[in-house]
C-alpha cells in the first residue's frame, strides 16, 4: 500500500490508485467526468521534455496535466 | 415525403466526429458560427438508403452535458432545443471511442436520457482490438434498445450498417434511465453495470504503436530535432514552393489588368477595375498558396495526432505568459501570415486562450513585413555589410517575439478569468493520415478565407483606391496626383502627429496606404518618389529616398527615422485581411477594433520612444 502522495510525485512508469483531489469547482468536476475517480489506477507515463506538463494514463486515455494541477491530485 | 429529418452528431473531442460527418455528408456541408458565440456550426446533408435526404449537424465536442465551456453549452442547448437558431434534432448519433467505453458512455448516457431516438456508433474498433478490447455490440443493443454500430469511420468500415440504422422509419428511443443526475461517481457505477459482460479485455502488456512513436517524437533530444526539422521544412515550403503559384497568380492578374487596359478607354472606371478591383482581389489571392500550405501542414499534424504532442512539448514555454501549448502552432503560423494563424486557433478549446492568441497574433513578423523591413534596413545602413543588416532583421524578429509574450502576459492579467483554469490536454493515439479529411478541411478553410476575407478586402481596397485617386488633380504626374488626393491630404494632415516620430508627410501617405496591407508601403513609396507606376525598379526608389532631404538639409531617412519606422511596422496593425479574419473568428467587431487601436497605439508610442531616445545617442 502506497502512502498518500500527489500524482505529480509518482515516478515515471509508476502506477497508483487515485484518491482525493483538492481541485474545486468545475476543474475538479471535469476531471471526475473524465474518469479520474477515487480508486481508478493512474500511471505516470512521462514528463514533457521541459519537465512540465506530465502525461498520465488514466481511465483509458492519455492526458497531459500541468505540474501545478498534478500537485493537487492525490493517490490513496 | 416526410419532412427532412435532422440528426445531430454528438461525441467527445478526438472521437472521429469530423471523419464520420464528412463520410455521411461528403461535400454537401456548410460552416458558419453560432450567433453570439465563437463556436463553429457545421451542418450538411446526406441521403439514407431510400434516397431520402436528411440533415446532419455536427455538434461541438463535449465531455459532458454539464457544460463547462462555450462549446459544450452550445451542444447542450441544441440537444435541449433551447437555441433559437437551431431546431431541436429529431434523432442523435452518439459517437463512442470503442477503446475507452466507460468515459465515452458518460456523455452517451446523459444524451440517451434526453429521450431522443438514438444511434450509438462504436468508432475506432480497430484501435480497440489492438488493445485487446472486444465488445459485444449486440448485447449492448439489447440492453439499450437502440442500434449499436461498430465502425472504423476513417476506413468507412460499418457505413452500411449505420445507413440501415439511419434509414429506419421510426428510429427507437433508448430504454435507459439512470436517475443519477449529475452525480459523477453514481453515473460511472451505472455505466459499469451496463457494460458488465459486454466487454472482453485480453491481456496486452505490450507496447502500443503510439508508445513506440512517442518514444521518438517526444524524446528530450530527438523530439526537438524532429519538431525543428518539420518546422524548418514547413517554412522552406512556404517561402520557396509557394513562390511559384504566387508568381502565376501575380502574372495572371497582371495579364487580366492588361486585357482590361487594352479593351477600355482610360478613365476612372478602368482605373477602378484595374487598380481597385483586380489589384485588390489579386492582393488577397496572392497569399492563398502560403495559406493553403500552412493549413495542409497543420491539418496533417492534427489528423495524425502529432499536433497534440507539439502542444505537449511547448506548453512549458507558453504557460509563463498564461497561454497553453495549443497556442504554439497558431502563433508560429502567423510568422508566415496571421490569417491562417488566427484561423488555426480553432484547434484550441479554451475560448479565453483562443482570444488572447488571436489578439497577439498580428505582432508576429508575417512575411508581408519583409519587403518593408528590407527597404528600410537598406536605407538605414547604406554602407553596412550583410551581417549588420541581418542582425537588424534578427532584432526585429526578436522584438516581435518579445511583443507577443509581453502582450499575452498583459491580456492574461487583465481579461476576465473564466471558471476553469485547469489545462488538460488529451493525447490521442497516432493514426495514419486520412488524406481525404485533410484535403476536405483544406478546401473548407480556403473557402472561408476567400469568401469572408475576400469580400471585406474587396470593399476596402476599393475604398483605398478612391482615397488615393480622388479628388483628381490636373497633373499627369502620379506623384503630384497622389499628393493631391485624399490619402495625400491625410498624410499632410497627420504630419504634426507623426513629426515627433521623425516622419514627414510623404511617409505619412505610406503609413495611411499601408493600413490596407503592409507591403503597400513599398509600392506607395515608389509612386511618391518616382512619380511612376508601382512596378518601378526598387533600387532607384531607394536611391531617391536616400537623397530625400529635410528642410535643414539633413537626410530624411536617417538612422533614427528608419529605426522608428521599423519599430512602428513591428507593432502596428496594418492588414485589412487580418481585421476581416479576426472579425469572422471572434464573431464581433469589438475585438478587431480593439486590436487595431491597441496595436497601432502601442506602435505609435514605441516608435516615438525609439525616435526620441535614440536622439540622445545619434544625431
Amino acid at each position: 500500500m502506497n502512502d498518500k502522495k500527489a500524482i505529480g510525485q509518482l515516478g515515471v512508469g509508476e502506477t497508483a490508485d487515485l484518491g482525493e483531489m483538492s481541485l474545486n469547482g468545475s476543474a475538479g468536476e471535469r476531471l471526475r467526468e473524465m474518469g479520474l475517480l477515487p480508486g481508478a489506477p493512474i500511471r505516470l507515463v512521462r514528463r514533457a521534455p521541459l519537465g512540465c506538463p506530465l502525461e498520465f494514463e488514466v481511465a483509458g486515455a492519455r492526458l497531459a496535466i500541468r505540474g501545478r494541477d498534478a500537485a493537487r491530485i492525490f493517490t490513496q | 415525403m416526410a419532412d427532412t429529418r435532422l440528426f445531430a452528431l454528438v461525441g467527445n473531442p478526438n472521437t472521429g466526429k469530423t471523419t464520420l460527418f464528412n463520410a455521411l455528408t461528403g461535400l454537401r456541408q456548410k460552416v458558419a458560427n453560432y450567433p453570439g458565440v465563437t463556436v463553429e456550426k457545421k451542418e450538411g446533408t446526406g441521403r439514407d438508403r431510400h434516397g431520402n435526404e436528411f440533415r446532419l449537424i455536427d455538434l461541438p465536442g463535449a465531455y459532458s452535458l454539464d457544460a463547462k465551456s462555450p462549446d459544450e453549452e452550445v451542444t447542450c442547448a441544441v440537444l435541449h432545443g433551447e437555441r433559437a437558431d437551431t431546431p431541436r434534432p429529431d434523432a442523435v448519433i452518439c459517437l463512442i471511442d470503442a477503446s475507452n467505453l466507460e468515459r465515452h458512455f458518460y456523455l452517451a448516457t446523459q444524451v440517451m436520457e434526453l429521450g431522443l431516438p438514438t444511434i450509438i456508433v462504436l468508432n475506432k474498433t480497430d484501435e480497440a482490438a489492438e488493445r485487446g478490447i472486444t465488445i459485444a455490440a449486440k448485447k449492448l443493443e439489447e440492453r439499450l434498445g437502440v442500434p449499436v454500430v461498430p465502425m472504423q469511420a476513417n476506413a468507412r468500415v460499418g457505413m452500411e450498417q449505420l445507413q440501415v440504422a439511419l434509414s429506419r422509419e421510426e428510429p427507437p428511443k433508448p430504454k435507459w434511465e439512470s436517475m443519477v443526475g449529475n452525480d459523477v461517481a453514481a453515473r460511472y457505477e451505472k455505466i459499469n453495470a451496463l457494460l458488465e459482460g459486454t466487454v472482453a479485455r485480453g491481456d496486452v502488456e505490450r507496447l502500443t504503436p503510439t508508445d513506440r512513436w512517442d518514444r521518438v517524437l517526444v524524446h528530450p533530444v530527438w523530439g526537438w530535432v524532429i519538431l525543428l526539422g518539420i518546422l524548418a521544412g514547413l517554412f522552406m515550403t512556404i517561402f520557396s514552393v509557394a513562390t511559384y503559384p504566387m508568381d502565376w497568380i501575380n502574372a495572371g492578374f497582371g495579364w487580366l489588368g492588361e486585357q482590361v487596359k487594352a479593351s477600355m478607354a482610360a478613365g476612372d472606371l478602368r482605373s477602378l477595375i484595374t487598380e481597385g478591383i483586380i489589384g485588390g482581389v489579386g492582393g488577397v489571392l496572392i497569399f492563398l498558396p502560403q495559406i493553403l500550405i500552412l493549413f495542409f501542414f497543420i491539418g496533417l499534424m492534427e489528423n495524425t495526432g502529432y499536433l497534440a504532442r507539439v502542444s505537449f512539448m511547448m506548453d512549458r514555454l507558453m504557460s509563463g505568459v498564461g497561454l497553453s501549448g495549443k497556442a504554439f502552432v497558431p502563433l508560429l503560423s502567423s510568422y508566415a501570415c496571421a490569417i491562417p494563424g488566427i484561423m488555426a486557433t480553432r484547434t484550441m478549446e479554451s475560448a479565453r486562450d483562443r482570444l488572447i492568441t488571436i489578439l497577439v497574433a498580428p505582432i508576429t513578423s508575417c512575411s508581408a513585413r519583409l519587403p518593408v523591413y528590407l527597404m528600410l534596413i537598406a536605407l538605414m545602413l547604406p554602407i553596412g555589410n550583410a551581417t549588420q543588416k541581418a542582425l537588424v532583421l534578427l532584432g526585429l524578429y526578436g522584438l516581435s517575439i518579445l511583443g507577443v509574450y509581453a502582450f499575452a502576459w498583459v491580456f492574461n492579467r487583465t481579461l476576465e478569468k473564466t471558471g476553469e483554469t485547469l489545462m488538460v490536454l488529451e493525447l490521442p493515439s497516432y493514426q495514419s493520415p486520412s488524406w481525404r479529411e485533410v484535403l476536405m478541411q483544406l478546401l473548407e478553410r480556403g473557402k472561408i478565407f476567400l469568401r469572408r476575407a475576400g469580400t471585406v478586402i474587396l470593399g476596402l481596397s476599393i475604398l483605398l483606391w478612391a482615397l488615393t485617386t480622388y479628388p483628381k488633380s490636373d497633373s499627369e504626374n502620379a506623384s503630384e496626383q497622389l499628393a493631391h488626393s485624399a490619402a495625400g491630404r491625410m498624410g499632410k494632415a497627420i504630419e504634426p502627429v507623426i513629426a515627433p516620430l521623425g516622419y514627414d508627410w510623404k511617409m505619412g501617405v505610406g503609413l495611411v496606404a499601408s493600413f490596407a496591407a503592409r507591403e503597400v508601403f513599398v509600392s506607395t513609396m515608389s509612386i511618391i518618389y518616382l512619380g511612376e507606376d508601382a512596378t518601378g525598379e526598387g533600387n532607384t526608389v531607394r536611391e531617391k529616398m536616400a537623397k530625400e532631404k529635410r528642410a535643414d538639409g539633413t537626410p530624411a531617412y536617417n538612422v533614427r527615422t528608419c529605426l522608428s519606422l521599423l519599430v512602428f511596422y513591428v507593432f502596428a496593425m496594418q492588414c485589412l485581411s487580418t481585421v476581416a479574419v479576426t472579425r469572422r473568428e471572434t464573431n464581433s467587431w469589438r475585438w478587431p477594433i480593439f486590436q487595431v487601436v491597441y496595436l497601432t497605439g502601442f506602435a505609435y508610442i514605441a516608435a516615438l520612444a525609439t525616435y526620441q531616445i535614440s536622439g540622445f545617442f545619434l544625431t
